[in-house]
């Protein structure tokens, strides 16, 4: 009988539980249920492990073998759900006992094992198995489990049990050595599960680990262990890439690794077993036998490893030289991935692993094998009889690359490799060349003119370029580890540098060899290569090369300032000298950094400044960025000498007024978009900026500068270097050149009219209109110029007598409609600041004062004229340009005056013709920039009012404006009557809503739509329009494709398919076409009942559409009326 | 119908890449037969789940068109002489079209000669209108004939 407690939970409420689990005939899912509600019990204390146990006393002993097996994997399974519930350990130990002894239950042991496993889970804080239980139960498996004769799943969970043994207890199971090694060779002996295997496999390593001594139990059963995995190799894998057993080939391929791997006594039986199979004809076996040998043969030592070096070498050898393909050369771009190319990848990277084994002990013996190998010297005694690369058959190639990729994996392993390898192939192949050791002394570059004429060795060229990019590498790597080493030079004056000086000669002939292509690139990349190598040898860890250094240099500088007729070649030399730069500089060597300055840099500068250069300026200007990339130190001479040649430029353009002003133009834009953004650090910058700037201002100053007529795109130039160099600045030097700008911008002839401070009271724009008629070009430029400065500045850079500017701004404006001085505006009204101290005297007003000025003064009076006078239409049509630049400063800050601003442009729209008389022309003129003012209110502008220009931007500003707009809008469209007006209307609408997040439009779909159709049909109808429909049809679109928009598109359904019908035929753009048949699809997704009246009408649209002029129409429409016409079970055409 | 597969091991070949075709944002597209081929090239055959290009029953030289008079020529060659899908084959061909292209070009469809055992039987068949409009109104071989056109096996 039990013992009740108080608040524990009465026998009647759960045994219910235990019956149905113990009940087979019970569905699984309520099996589950049971176990959740047990275990649910026990975690909240409500029911003990003591009242489960003695309450199923009976269950678990009763001779019925299925409620016994269900009994105790019922027990087992609240455990495993229990196993951060704290037990005593007097519990832990008797229901462990229990398990253990239940191991002997053949009929019950998948609820044991789960038990045992689910008790040796248990972490020791809140009472784990301790180290005796543990031992108990690792005998009790060993003497009752034949584990290869259960099921797959009660397998696992062995090897998952034998796992946690090793993990946690080692300390127990050591002293059961023998019979645990033998039981788990007996255990995983033949098993074929892949994920039991995987398990095996750990198992294995884990054991040895538990036992490393070689001499040890391990031992004496290395070879069964060994016999047992050895089996599995390599990995032969049936299960299909995407199984659900969830492990995958490499997975268990790995497994057996390090399994293999794991202990040095298995290396009599591995190595002979991988080289035998690295001469099986299967692919998948070759690969995984390379993984392996470099996997092993780095964990077992190179002692152990010595004996099979010659058998390694050889088949490795074989491998990589036998390679049945065509081997590519890694600068002819095609790669083909194939296995073959991987085994040779495996390969080369496990002969490398090896030598490095080897190449730091001093055991030179494998080393020696390669420089002593018969083989590989008859192959590179094969090419002195083929000559040019034309001539060299595609097995010679192939054999070439390989023999190329062993010398240098070899070259690179340490000095004394290298030493070897170089001593015992370099004189061979100077002599395949021709380089005799008498000729040394020869000029290079006369040397090079004369072996231009004969045929170039291409397979010893390539060799000896391999083997000195190995010798570079080393020499790199050893140079960061330790500077500079003492050894590598020796190494390198002692034995070929001597050969460098012909050796250069033969590769500049082979750089400009003359021949068909696939041959004249070969050899230009070897050149190419094999002069730079030489470069940054001599130029970087050799010194007394000086000679060969700056040869290399000359000849490339020569090929570069002549030769741009050949586009590769040109290319070609240009990413090599900046490949030799970067190196250069890497190693900070003064004298070699002069040569290349003084070569290299000094020639291309000075070309700039040669007006009859056989290369094309753009070419010069593309070589200085490319090598000025490489360095500042080169980026700042270079800029120096572009700021030079600017100046000589300016004066011949700007003083003399030649009427050439492109290479002015060319000289502008690479110094603003290349050279300076790459200055990264700010002060120099500042102080190279500071300097343009002052140099412009001081053109503009001049008095003997001569503005030229039509030099717009000068005039650009110099407008995209002002904005970026300005930019780029902190406030306070912003603040130095807006000071001078202003300065010459008061000087200018058309404001001499005026007294400064007469602008700030009011006038008559009619009286200037007469005086703003002598407007000369060069006032234009400095306007344009000072405008730019002020796009470009910070929002804490003071303007000087800002009320001034904006007022003869404004001025400007009206009377000329200049645009940057417009964005000018914008620009400034975005940046003023919220609040403004009132120590500030130079501002000294807020922004709503200014703003009221500027509207008052400026707009309401020109916009609100009813009375034309003069010019005053195309003053409306400037200020409407105005206010769209101005609205966009307000709408980006999230104003509110903006509103007043819409009102304005809603009011053009809405002006009242004036008559016939009147200039009508003038009136609608006016109406029609109205909408384009939206336009620049909207979108994004590249030249100002953005993040790279400082521009004050307040998070989802479209939006904002969007939805506190549009009710403005929607009133302003339904009150007007006049058909004209209404598609003004709609064009505003039509830039708005096409600039605006889609979300925010869906949201307000339902008052949004029938105004985006109506406007849609009445745009359609008009040419001009056509960009506008389109990207109206765009947001229509959208909202279709949308869930949410879904709703408003079903009430309107009708009207929509009205007006697509009325847009699949439109003549004046594809894109529209496409659009809307595309929409058309899109409808055909709705629910059937509402759509399905439209179907005839659409599919006799589409039958139109099928004869398209343009075949994406055409396809789409194919599409479209498939998609409806299968909206109805039986198909009519 | 017949028990068991007419052509129980055909042949297949690989697909041939598809090119982007560049647009010229100016000129009109004429109908090419490229164009024709890109539209039939995809139809399941009646028996396999291989396309017709993977059978090579068609290929881009087999389609003739001439835009100026309207018509179409489409010669194709059945896997095996005594095909009897020959016929469906053909009214796949000539259903996709009809959906694909405008009504005013007029479509001929042919065995190519020699391919098939009564050629010329199975090509008047194929242009007969009446024929043509009688086999799609019969509710299998319409089942049949969409099942081609517009399956997802492939």
């Amino acid at each position: 009988m039990s013992i009740m407690m108080p608040g524990m939970a009465k026998a009647s409420s759960w045994i219910p539980h235990l019956e149905a689990y113990v009940d087979a005939s019970c569905s699984p899912d309520k099996q589950v249920a049971s176990i959740d509600a047990i275990a649910a019990l026990m975690k909240s204390d409500l029911l003990t492990v003591e009242a489960l146990v003695r309450e199923m006393e009976m269950y678990l002993t009763t001779t019925d073998n299925v409620i016994r097996a269900r009994s105790i994997l019922l027990l087992s399974e609240v455990l495993a759900c229990l196993i951060s519930k704290p037990l005593d350990s007097a519990t832990v130990h008797s229901l462990i006992t229990f398990f253990t002894a239940r191991l002997a239950d053949w009929q019950a042991l998948h609820g044991a094992l789960n038990g045992c496993l689910a008790l040796l889970r248990r972490k020791s804080n809140t009472g784990a198995a301790s180290n005796s239980d543990a031992r108990l139960l690792a005998k009790s498996f060993l003497e009752n489990i034949q584990v290869q004769s259960l099921a797959q799943y009660d397998r696992k969970l062995c090897f998952e049990l034998l796992g946690h043994l090793y993990d946690w207890f080692a300390d127990a199971i050591i002293p059961l050595a023998d019979d645990l090694i033998f039981g788990i060779c007996d255990a995983i002996d033949e098993e074929k599960d892949p994920q039991c295997l995987i398990l095996a496999f750990h198992l294995v390593e884990k054991l040895v680990r538990l036992f490393p001594d070689p001499q040890g139990p391990l031992g004496s059963f290395a070879a069964d262990l060994f016999e047992i995995l050895g089996r599995y190799f390599p990995i032969y894998f049936t299960h299909p890439e995407n199984n659900d057993v969830g492990v995958k080939r490499e997975d268990l391929s790995r497994a057996l690794m390090c399994a293999f791997g794991s202990s040095p006594v298995f290396e009599p039986y591995v190595i002979p077993l991988l080289l035998e199979k690295l001469s099986s004809s299967l692919s998948l076996a070759k690969l995984d036998s390379l993984k392996y040998l470099s996997h092993c043969s780095l964990h077992y030592g190179a002692d152990r490893m010595t004996k099979h070096v010659k058998a390694i070498w050889s088949s490795l050898k074989d491998i990589i030289l036998s390679s049945s393909e065509e081997l590519i050369f890694p600068f002819e771009q095609e790669h083909t991935g194939s296995q073959n190319d991987e085994i040779i990848k495996e390969a080369l990277l496990c002969l490398q692993k090896v030598m490095f084994q080897f190449g730091s002990s001093d055991d030179a013996s494998f080393i020696s094998l390669v420089v002593e190998d018969a083989e590989l010297m008859m192959i590179m005694r094969s090419f002195s009889s083929d000559r040019s690369y034309a001539d060299i058959p595609g097995d010679g190639r192939q054999k070439l690359h390989a023999l190329g990729s062993i010398l240098s994996i070899s070259a690179k392993v340490s000095i004394s490799c290298c030493q070897n390898v170089m001593k015992s192939f370099f004189p061979l192949l100077m002599e395949l060349l021709g380089i005799s050791s008498s000729n040394l002394s020869c000029n290079p570059i006369s040397e090079g003119i004369v072996a231009e004429t004969k045929k170039l060795n291409f397979g010893a060229l390539y060799l000896c370029v391999e083997l000195l990019a190995a010798c570079r590498e080393l020499a790199t790597g050893l140079g960061e580890v330790a500077g500079q080493s003492p050894q590598a030079q020796d190494m390198w004056c002692n034995m070929f540098c001597n050969y460098f000086g012909p050796l250069t000669g033969y590769l500049g002939s082979s750089l400009v060899v003359i021949g068909n292509n696939a041959n004249k690139e070969a050899y230009a990349h070897i050149g190419a290569k094999g002069m730079e190598t030489i470069a940054t040898i001599s130029g970087c860890f050799v010194r007394g090369l000086k000679a060969v250094y700056e040869s290399i240099l000359v000849l490339f500088m020569s090929i570069i300032s002549t030769q741009s007729h050949d586009k590769f070649l040109w290319h070609l030399t240009l990413k090599t000298v900046v490949k030799i730069g970067k190196a250069v500089l890497k190693f900070q060597d003064s004298d070699n950094m002069t040569s290349f300055m003084s070569i290299v840099i000094e020639k291309l500068i000075f070309l700039l400044s040669v007006d009859d250069a056989i290369i094309p300026l753009p070419l010069i200007l593309e070589a200085i960025s490319e090598i000025s990339a490489a360095g500042t130190s080169f980026l700042l001479r270079v800029i120096k000498g572009i700021e030079e040649a600017l100046s000589v430029n300016f004066s011949h353009t700007l003083v003399r007024n030649s009427k050439n002003s492109e290479i002015l133009v060319n000289l502008l834009l690479c110094y603003s978009t290349h050279l300076l953004p790459r200055l990264q650090n700010v002060d120099v910058f500042e102080k190279v900026a500071l300097r343009f700037l002052f140099n412009v201002w001081d053109q503009m100053e001049n008095p003997v500068f001569e503005v030229p007529s039509q030099k717009e795109d000068l005039l650009d130039a110099i407008m995209i270097a002002t904005r970026t160099t300005v930019s780029g600045c902190s406030p306070e030097n912003q603040g130095l050149i807006v000071q001078k700008a202003f300065k010459v911008f008061l000087s200018s002839a058309f404001l001499q009219v005026k007294e400064t401070e007469s602008w700030l009271t009011s006038f008559k724009l009619e009286e200037l209109a007469q005086d703003f008629s002598i407007f000369s070009h060069r006032d234009e430029w400095v306007i344009s110029l000072f405008a730019s400065v002020l796009i470009s500045l910070h929002p804490q850079t003071p303007i000087p007598d800002v009320k001034v500017i904006l007022n003869i701004f404004m001025t400007i404006l009206l009377l000329k409609g200049h645009v940057p001085v417009a964005q000018a505006l914008g620009s400034i009204i975005n940046k003023w600041p919220l609040k403004v101290k009132a120590a500030d005297a130079l501002i000294g007003c807020t922004l709503d004062e200014v703003l009221e000025v500027i509207f008052e003064r400026g707009f309401q009076t020109v916009l609100c004229l009813t009375k034309p006078c003069g010019s005053i239409g195309s003053i409306q049509v400037h200020a409407t340009v105005g206010l769209g630049w101005i609205g966009k400063g307000l709408v980006m800050r999230g104003h509110e005056k903006v509103k007043d601003v819409v009102m304005l442009l809603l009011k053009c729209i809405r002006l009242k013709k004036l008559g016939p008389e009147n200039g009508q022309d003038f009136d609608d003129l006016v109406r029609r920039s109205a909408p384009d003012a939206f336009r620049l209110l909207m979108s994004d502008s590249e030249v100002c009012l953005n993040k790279k220009f400082h521009a004050t931007l307040r998070p989802l500003y479209k939006q904002h404006f969007f939805s506190t707009m549009m009710p403005l809008f929607l009133s302003s469209i339904k009150e007007c009557e006049s058909l004209a007006t209404r598609a003004i209307h709609f064009r505003a609408f039509g830039h708005v809503v096409s600039e605006t997040p889609v979300i925010a439009l869906v949201t307000e779909a339902k008052k949004l739509v029938p105004i985006l159709l109506e406007s849609l049909s009445t745009l359609c109808e008009d040419v001009l329009n056509k960009d506008l429909t389109y990207s109206l049809l765009l947001v229509l679109s959208a909202i279709l494709m949308d869930e949410n928009g879904k709703e408003t598109i079903l009430d309107n359904g009708h009207i929509i398919i009205a007006l697509l019908f009325k847009l699949v035929p439109y003549p004046h753009m594809m894109l529209v076409r496409e659009t809307a048949i595309q929409c058309l699809s899109a409808m055909s997704l709705l629910p059937h009942p509402r759509i399905y009246p439209f179907r005839p009408q659409v599919l006799q649209t589409l039958s139109k559409a099928l004869d398209d002029k343009k075949r994406a129409v055409r396809l789409e429409a194919v599409r479209c009326h498939q998609a409806w016409a299968s909206t109805a079970r039986s198909l009519h055409f | 119908m017949t028990l068991g597969l007419i052509n129980a091991n055909p042949v297949v070949h690989a697909k041939k890449e598809r090119i982007a075709r560049v647009e010229d944002s100016h000129a009109d597209d004429a109908v090419d037969p490229l164009e024709i081929y890109d539209s039939v090239r995809d139809i399941r055959d009646p028996e396999h789940p291989y396309s017709l290009e993977q059978l090579s029953v068609l290929s881009e030289e087999s389609i003739t068109v001439d835009e100026k008079l309207g018509r179409i020529l489409i010669t194709f060659t059945p896997t095996i002489q005594h095909c009897s899908m020959a016929t469906v084959i053909g009214l796949c061909l000539r259903a996709k079209l009809m959906r694909c292209f405008p009504p005013h070009y007029k479509v001929d469809i042919y065995v190519s000669p020699g391919s098939h055992a009564n050629e010329e039987s199975v090509n008047k068949q194929l242009n007969d209108k009446e024929r043509v409009a009688a086999a799609l109104e019969n509710p299998n071989l319409r089942q049949l004939v969409d099942e081609c056109l517009y399956s997802n096996e492939l």
